[in-house]
């Protein structure tokens, strides 16, 4: 709030503010005509594809190629409905991303109140080896975690009840969006008031009163943001899922990725679409937390 | 901040768990490939610790040497475009007013957050001899062409008999437009806060004292952002020198980079050591370009204060 009062009255009190409505200042790159171009350029190529990809979800192609419009449809999403295997490879990204992102939070929680609260020796030691996963490619750390488990023969046998069919690639999806939950979680930590915490001890609340009652509220909107960033990498990871994939665990990344080599339909388009909506929903739902976090 | 001594139940409690997986799931699978790295193929399936370099210096040899410098052009290349395009967005939304901001950002953010496959089906789609792409530039060739004619000139003599689409699959510019079209939020983000922390009052006072717009965009903002560009290459450089579906789609197994090499060795050569030392030397080029980031950013901080 102090804030907020004060940035106003330091624009009340700067004329130049004012007299940039007239005519351009120095800094108004945003009111040059050919920037304006620019920038609206990049967004139609940033979007085009995606729009075009749309489109053609509902393009009545009888056989082969999906390049010209022959008619709109719906066909495709009830063919894509239909298809077993799509379907199946749709439930399990679906069960690795709840299940990885559940797991992401805890250990993420833990960790940033581990690098938030405790002095302890090799500190920058550990917060390195946290930040190692978000920086190391993944296609290494694909090639890692497979060669580890057919190392040890970790191999899921054939038959494996749900969900537990999925356990590699969970591990996998935890080991590498874990990290990005932590640094997350611990942005939020930084504006905890450490007098709550004291206060509460004083009045005779006990460490797991003080954790459940007074820190976690407080992490709350972070844990949440966390949570659907863990769950958004775990649905977009292609590459790290395709080493740990067995022949009988597929995702819906994996499975479109072998679609698209043999061909390029409009149930996939129809099956992308879907993914996209339920993307751009999370999206939306994260900023409402987002803005509702900060507003506290 | 308390020491862990003071409560060191609750420090394991909450470390442990975190530190075991990491160790478990992270470290044990690099030493595991860290060794393969060094091993040789001794049957189908087994692989025998030998500490021979012999993977390694295969990576010497024309064909991966070629390979990992293709790799680095096209990274290079395409976080070049990547940073002009960038620069401009970034600028754009930094100077925007106040209520469009967050929109702007959302714009160049969102995409982001969409399926990378479905992003580079998206492209695969549109970029094809009959595609979107090239059947726009058809049209304009007609029109160009009806306009030519129109005024009375040869049109067939200047843009020739037919059109001739553009191939963009299976070669480099259809993967570079692959990379940029995927990484450039990421080039578009530290851009943007270096020029939100810029104190704009230098922009003014260089234009006060006489210098031209261009003049002050070259020898003020631009130096004074520096870091936000160096932040906003690396960050972009490197997933890209990673990429394995951007080259697999668009490059049609014609412009390989290293992540396609190296997953061959997994799932068709079956050669892993080969494999491990491929990725663990794409590892290490990581490390030094962070390395020399970090090293650049210290020596500017010492230099500052």
């Amino acid at each position: 709030m102090a804030e907020t009062s004060l940035s106003r009255q330091a624009r009340a009190a700067s004329p130049a503010r004012k007299r940039r409505t007239d005519r351009p200042g120095p800094f108004d790159y945003a009111r040059k005509r050919w920037l304006q171009l620019v920038f609206l350029l990049a967004t139609i190529f940033l979007y085009a594809p995606i729009v075009v990809l749309i489109i053609f979800s509902f393009n009545d192609s009888r056989r082969g190629g999906n390049v010209i419009w022959r008619g709109f449809t719906t066909d495709y999403y009830v063919r894509a409905a239909q298809n077993s295997e799509l379907l199946e490879a749709f439930g399990n990204s679906m069960t690795i991303a709840v299940i990885s992102t559940l797991f992401s939070v805890i250990l993420g929680a833990l960790t940033a109140v581990v690098l938030w609260r405790f002095r302890f020796p090799l500190k920058p030691g550990f917060e390195g080896l946290v930040a190692l996963p978000i920086v190391v490619p993944e296609i290494c750390l694909g090639v890692a975690i497979a060669v580890f488990f057919s190392y040890f023969g970790l191999y899921i046998p054939p038959g494996t009840p749900w969900p537990f069919n999925l356990t590699n690639i969970i591990i996998a999806h935890i080991t590498f969006s874990f990290p990005f939950a932590a640094m997350v979680i611990r942005t939020r930590l930084q504006t905890f008031n450490r007098e709550m915490e004291e206060a509460a001890k004083d009045l005779g609340a006990s460490e797991f009163q003080v954790f459940r009652d007074i820190l976690l509220p407080h992490m709350k909107p972070g844990l949440i943001a966390g949570a659907l960033l863990a769950f958004t990498l775990s649905l977009d990871d292609f590459v790290i899922t395709f080493f740990t994939s067995g022949p009988d665990t597929v995702t819906f990344p994996v499975k479109v990725y072998s679609m698209v080599r043999f061909s390029v339909t409009p149930e996939i388009n129809a099956a992308s679409t879907v993914l996209i909506l339920i993307t751009l929903i999370l999206t939306a739902v994260a900023m409402r937390f987002q803005t509702f976090g900060d507003s506290r | 901040m308390e020491s862990f001594r003071s409560n060191i139940r609750v420090f394991l409690a909450f470390f442990a768990p975190s530190f075991g997986w990491l160790v478990l799931f992270f470290v044990a699978p690099l030493v595991i490939i860290f060794l393969y790295s060094f091993g040789e193929n001794v049957s189908l399936t087994e692989v025998e610790t030998t500490w021979t370099w012999r993977n390694y210096s295969r990576i010497l040899e024309p064909e991966i040497a070629t390979l990992f410098w293709r790799s680095l052009a096209l990274s290079g290349m395409s976080t070049i475009v990547c940073l002009v395009i960038g620069y401009p967005i970034a600028l754009v939304i930094a100077t925007a007013r106040g209520a469009w901001k967050p929109w702007l950002l959302l714009a160049i953010i969102l995409p982001f957050w969409t399926n990378l496959l479905i992003r580079t089906y998206a492209l695969l789609n549109i970029l094809g001899n009959r595609g979107r792409v090239n059947s726009g530039l058809e049209w304009l060739w007609e029109r160009g062409y009806a306009a030519l004619d129109a005024i009375g000139l040869n049109a067939t003599a200047i843009m020739g008999e037919d059109f001739e689409p553009i191939i963009f699959l299976g070669r480099w510019s259809g993967v570079i437009i692959g990379l940029v079209y995927v990484h450039l939020p990421f080039t578009v983000l530290p851009i943007y806060a270096a020029l939100e922390r810029l104190d704009r009052s230098y922009l003014e006072a260089s234009l006060d004292l006489g210098a031209s717009q261009w003049r002050t965009f070259r020898s003020v903002l631009i130096p004074m952002t520096m870091a936000g560009l160096v932040t906003a290459a690396i960050i972009t450089f490197i997933p890209m020198l990673g990429s394995y579906l951007t080259p697999a789609l668009l490059g049609r197994g014609q412009v390989d980079m290293i992540a396609n090499v190296i997953e061959r060795q997994f799932k068709g050569a079956n050669d892993w050591p080969f494999g491990a030392a491929m990725s663990l030397f794409l590892l290490y080029v990581t490390f030094i370009i962070l390395a020399i980031q970090a090293f650049a950013s210290m020596r500017r901080r010492g230099a500052d204060g």
